[in-house]
C-alpha cells in the first residue's frame, strides 16, 4: 500500500477511534451512575443556539491561549503546570493597568495587554530561573507559585479595591477600566448574548505566531531539539539554560493572555469574581491537540462545546455536573491511548514495509544505509539513546522526528 | 451444583442492590408532582439555581433546599435543579438561568450573591419570566425578588451568648471568605459580645481572600485557625465559614473548649462525635425565605423587591439544641426584643 495514504489513514484514525470509545466509556459510566444515557446523547447531539455559539466561541478562545501556553512548554519538555497562577497575576497586571488609564484608548489597552504578558512571562521566570541555575523541577515549583499567586492576587486585589469605586457590595474589584479601552465585542447574531468577545482575533494572531516561532525560525528549531534531547542540544551548541529560561518566560507570555478576553470583554476589572481553572483546562488542552496549533483549537473548542452544555445536561437531562468533568476526562485519556496505539501500529507496519523491501533486495547484506525508514526502525527496537544521540545531526533529522507527533491531529 | 448455586446468590444479591439504588435514586429528587393523595396539584416550574457545592452541601444550598422541598410537597410545584461549578465564568452563570427561563421555569430562584450580575443581565432579556435571589439586593427590577437576611441581628445574639458563657473572656471569630455578606456576620458579633462585655478579647480571622472562596469548604483550614485561637486563650469560636466550620468543631473537642455554628441548627447536623461542644447556632433560615417565596406565588403573585428577613420574622435566630444556652436565654431574648424594638441598633461592617 502507498505509505502516505497509510499513513493518512492512521491519522485520521486517531480521532475515529478516540470518540468511539470515548462513547462507549461515558455511555457505561451514565449506565452505572443509573443516569438517561439516551437523554444525555439526545442533549449532546442538539445544535447549540446562536448565543450558546457565542459562549463556545468565547471560551474556545480562551482555552486555546491556554493551550498554547501549556504546548510552548512541552515543546521544550517543560511541564508549565503554572498557566493557572501566570495568568492570574497577568489578568489583575492587565485590569490594573488598563483601570489606572494613562494613556487615552487603545493606546491604554496595548500598553495594560504589554503588562500582562510582561508579568505572566516573569512570574513564570522565577521557576525557569530556578530551574536552569538550581535544578528546581519546574512541575513542582509551579504548582507552588500558584498557590503564591492566588493568595498574592488576592491580597493586591483587596487592596486595590480600597480605592475603586464601588458599585456592587458583595464583589470586590479593582477600578472599572475606562469604555473606550473595552476591546468591542463581535456580534454573531441577535441581541447582547450573541456577542462573542473582539479578543478572538489576538488568539487567532497568537495561534499564527506560535507556529511561525516553533516551525519558521532558529529559536523554535533550538526549542525542539532542546525538547527531543538535551544532551544533542547541548552537542550543537544551543545554551540550554538560556532556552530554559526564555520558553518559560514565553510560555508564561502566551499565559498572560488567557484572562484578557474576560478583562477586556466582559468583566472591565478584576475581582472576586473572576473565574479560575483555566490554566489547568489548558494542559488537557494542549494534551488533545498534540501540542499542535489547529489541534490545540479543535481541542478547546471540544471542551468549550462540553462546558457550554453543562448546564442544559443539568436542566433537560437531570444529570449531575461532574458528567461533563467525567467526560472530559475519558475524552483526554481516550486520546492520548488511541494516538499512541495507533502510533504503534504505524511504526509495525511500517517497520514490516522496511524488512520485505530489504528482504527483496538482498536477505543475506546488512541493512543499507539511507532506505526510508531505517531510522525510525532503530528507535522501535527501543534504542533511544542511540536514536536520539543521532538525531540532531543534521537539522532534517530532528525535524523529521519532531513531525511525528504533528502527523496525529485530532 | 455449588458453582450455580454461587451465580445465582451473586446474581440475585446484586439484583437486589440494583433495585435499591433505582427506588433510592427517584426519591429525594422529588421532581415529580407531589406523591400522596394528599398534595396538591400546581403547574408552577420552579428553577432552582444553586450555588457551588449545590444540594447536599449541609449548609446554605441545602437549607435552600429545604424551604423548595417543603413547597414542593404542600403546593405540588415541579422543579429541576441545577448547581454551579467553582471558578465558573458570568456566561455559564447567566446561561443556567437562560436556560431555566427557556425551558419555562417560573419562577426561576438564584442561590447565593454570586449570581447579582448575571441575574442583573438575565432578568432583563426576559422580563416576562420572575427571578428572586438570595443574599443581594443590588437588583432592582419588577420581576426581581431579592431575599436578605439580617445575619447582623442572629450574630449579635450568638456573639452575646458567647460573651455571656466565656471564662476567659477571650473569644473567636472564623470567617469563610472575607466579604462583605461575611463581615456582616462578624460586626454583629462583635458587636453582641462587646454588648455583653466591654472589655471582652474578640479574635477575628479569615480563612481565604476573594477571589479564592475555597474557605467556604476546607474543614483543615477551619481546624488550623480556631486551634490557634484556643491555644491563644479563646474559649469559643464562632464560624461563619460553610463546610470549613466542621474543622472548627474538631479543633473546638480536641481541646475541650466550645464552638458555634452557622446557618442551620448543627447541633443536629453535625458529627455526634462533636455535638456537644456545640454552644448554639445562628440560625439563618434560608429555607423560610424560599418557603414563603414560594407560597406566595403559589397564591398568585409574584413578590418583586427587598424582602428582608430579620429577627421580627424570625428570619434569622440562634438554636436551643443541646440546652447549653437554656440558663442565659431570657437574657439573649432581651437582646432580641431591643434589636426589633430598635434600641439596639446592629452594625453592618466592622
Amino acid at each position: 500500500m502507498n505509505i502516505r495514504l497509510q499513513r493518512a489513514v492512521l491519522a485520521l484514525s486517531v480521532p475515529v477511534l478516540a470518540l468511539v470509545l470515548s462513547v462507549l466509556v461515558i455511555s457505561l459510566v451514565l449506565f452505572l451512575a443509573d443516569d438517561p444515557i439516551g437523554a444525555v446523547w439526545q442533549v449532546l447531539r442538539t445544535a447549540p443556539a446562536e448565543r450558546n455559539w457565542a459562549n463556545i466561541i468565547d471560551k474556545t478562545t480562551i482555552y486555546y491561549l491556554s493551550g498554547i501556553a501549556v504546548a510552548i512548554g512541552f515543546r521544550m519538555n517543560l511541564f508549565n503546570i503554572g498557566v493557572e497562577g501566570q495568568f492570574l497575576v497577568a489578568a489583575l497586571m492587565a485590569a490594573f493597568v488598563a483601570g489606572e488609564a494613562w494613556l487615552p484608548g487603545y493606546l491604554n489597552t496595548g500598553v495594560a495587554i504589554i503588562a500582562a504578558m510582561v508579568a505572566g512571562g516573569l512570574y513564570a521566570g522565577i521557576a525557569g530561573v530556578l530551574r536552569a541555575y538550581r535544578g528546581v523541577s519546574e512541575v513542582i515549583s509551579t504548582i507552588m507559585l500558584n498557590a503564591v499567586a492566588v493568595g498574592l492576587t488576592a491580597f493586591i486585589t483587596r487592596e486595590l479595591a480600597k480605592s475603586a469605586t464601588q458599585s456592587n457590595v458583595s464583589v470586590v474589584q479593582t477600578k472599572l477600566i475606562p469604555e473606550e479601552s473595552w476591546i468591542p465585542n463581535i456580534s454573531i447574531g441577535d441581541g447582547p448574548a450573541s456577542e462573542i468577545y473582539g479578543f478572538v482575533v489576538i488568539a487567532v494572531v497568537a495561534g499564527f505566531v506560535y507556529w511561525f516561532m516553533i516551525n519558521r525560525t532558529r529559536f523554535g528549531f533550538d526549542l525542539r531539539a532542546t525538547g527531543q534531547s538535551l544532551t544533542a542540544a547541548v552537542a550543537s551548541g544551543i545554551n540550554v539554560k538560556r532556552m530554559t529560561v526564555v520558553a518559560m518566560m514565553i510560555s508564561g507570555a502566551f499565559a498572560g493572555l488567557v484572562g484578557l478576553p474576560y478583562i477586556f470583554g466582559e468583566y472591565h476589572s478584576y475581582g472576586s469574581t473572576f473565574p479560575a481553572g483555566l490554566g489547568f483546562t489548558g494542559i488537557a488542552v494542549a494534551l488533545i491537540g498534540r501540542n499542535h496549533p489547529i489541534g490545540v483549537a479543535l481541542g478547546a473548542l471540544l471542551f468549550a462545546f462540553l462546558d457550554e452544555q453543562s448546564n442544559k445536561l443539568q436542566i433537560d437531562a437531570g444529570v449531575s455536573p461532574e458528567i461533563v468533568k467525567i467526560m472530559q476526562g475519558t475524552i483526554l485519556l481516550m486520546v492520548v491511548i488511541s494516538s499512541e496505539v495507533v502510533r504503534r501500529y504505524g511504526l509495525r507496519l511500517e517497520q514490516q514495509h522496511v524488512a520485505r523491501v530489504l528482504a527483496q533486495r538482498d536477505p543475506a547484506s546488512p541493512p543499507a544505509e539511507g532506505v526510508e525508514g531505517a531510522e525510525r526502525v532503530k528507535g522501535v527496537d527501543g534504542d533511544g539513546t542511540h536514536a536520539a544521540t543521532t538525531l540532531p545531526a543534521t537539522p532534517g533529522a530532528v525535524r523529521d522526528a519532531d513531525d511525528q507527533p504533528e502527523e496525529a491531529p485530532l | 451444583m455449588r458453582l450455580t448455586t454461587k451465580i445465582a446468590a451473586v446474581l440475585s444479591v446484586s439484583v437486589m442492590a440494583l433495585t435499591a439504588c433505582a427506588s433510592e435514586d427517584s426519591e429525594p429528587s422529588a421532581t415529580d408532582s407531589g406523591s400522596g393523595a394528599t398534595s396538591a396539584e400546581s403547574d408552577v416550574k420552579v428553577g432552582m439555581a444553586y450555588d457551588v457545592g449545590g444540594r447536599g452541601d449541609q449548609s446554605f444550598n441545602d437549607s435552600a433546599a429545604a424551604g423548595l422541598d417543603q413547597a414542593i410537597e404542600e403546593f405540588g410545584m415541579t422543579s429541576e435543579e441545577a448547581e454551579a461549578e467553582d471558578g465558573e465564568d458570568e456566561a455559564a452563570r447567566e446561561e443556567r438561568l437562560r436556560t431555566f427561563a427557556d425551558g419555562g421555569y417560573d419562577p426561576v430562584i438564584a442561590v447565593g450573591f454570586a449570581y447579582a450580575a448575571a441575574l442583573t443581565k438575565v432578568s432583563a432579556e426576559y422580563p416576562d419570566v420572575h427571578f428572586a435571589i438570595i443574599d443581594d439586593e443590588s437588583i432592582d427590577a419588577d420581576n426581581v425578588a431579592d431575599l436578605v437576611f439580617a445575619e447582623e441581628q442572629g450574630s449579635f445574639l450568638v456573639g452575646a451568648a458567647a460573651a455571656l458563657k466565656s471564662e476567659t473572656g477571650n473569644i473567636g471569630f472564623v470567617g469563610g471568605v472575607e466579604v462583605p455578606l461575611i463581615q456582616k456576620f462578624e460586626a454583629g458579633y462583635i458587636a453582641g459580645a462587646k454588648a455583653v462585655n466591654p472589655d471582652v478579647e474578640i479574635q477575628s480571622t479569615y480563612l481565604t481572600q476573594p477571589p479564592d472562596f475555597s474557605g467556604f469548604g476546607d474543614p483543615a483550614k477551619g481546624k488550623t485557625a480556631a486551634e490557634g485561637m484556643f491555644d491563644e486563650g479563646a474559649d469559643i469560636v464562632y464560624h461563619a465559614a460553610g463546610g470549613s466550620g466542621g474543622g472548627v468543631f474538631e479543633a473546638a473537642a480536641d481541646s475541650g473548649n466550645l464552638a458555634i455554628g452557622v446557618d442551620s441548627d448543627q447541633y443536629n447536623t453535625a458529627d455526634p462525635a462533636v455535638q456537644d461542644v456545640i454552644l448554639t447556632s445562628m440560625l439563618k433560615n434560608v429555607n423560610v425565605a424560599v418557603y414563603e417565596y414560594l407560597s406566595q406565588v403559589n397564591d398568585g403573585t409574584f413578590p418583586s423587591g427587598v424582602t428582608r428577613y430579620d429577627l421580627s420574622v424570625d428570619g434569622v435566630g440562634y438554636s436551643t439544641s443541646g440546652g447549653q444556652v437554656d440558663d442565659i436565654a431570657a437574657k439573649l431574648d432581651e437582646y432580641k426584643q431591643q434589636i426589633i424594638d430598635g434600641t439596639i441598633t446592629v452594625p453592618t461592617t466592622p
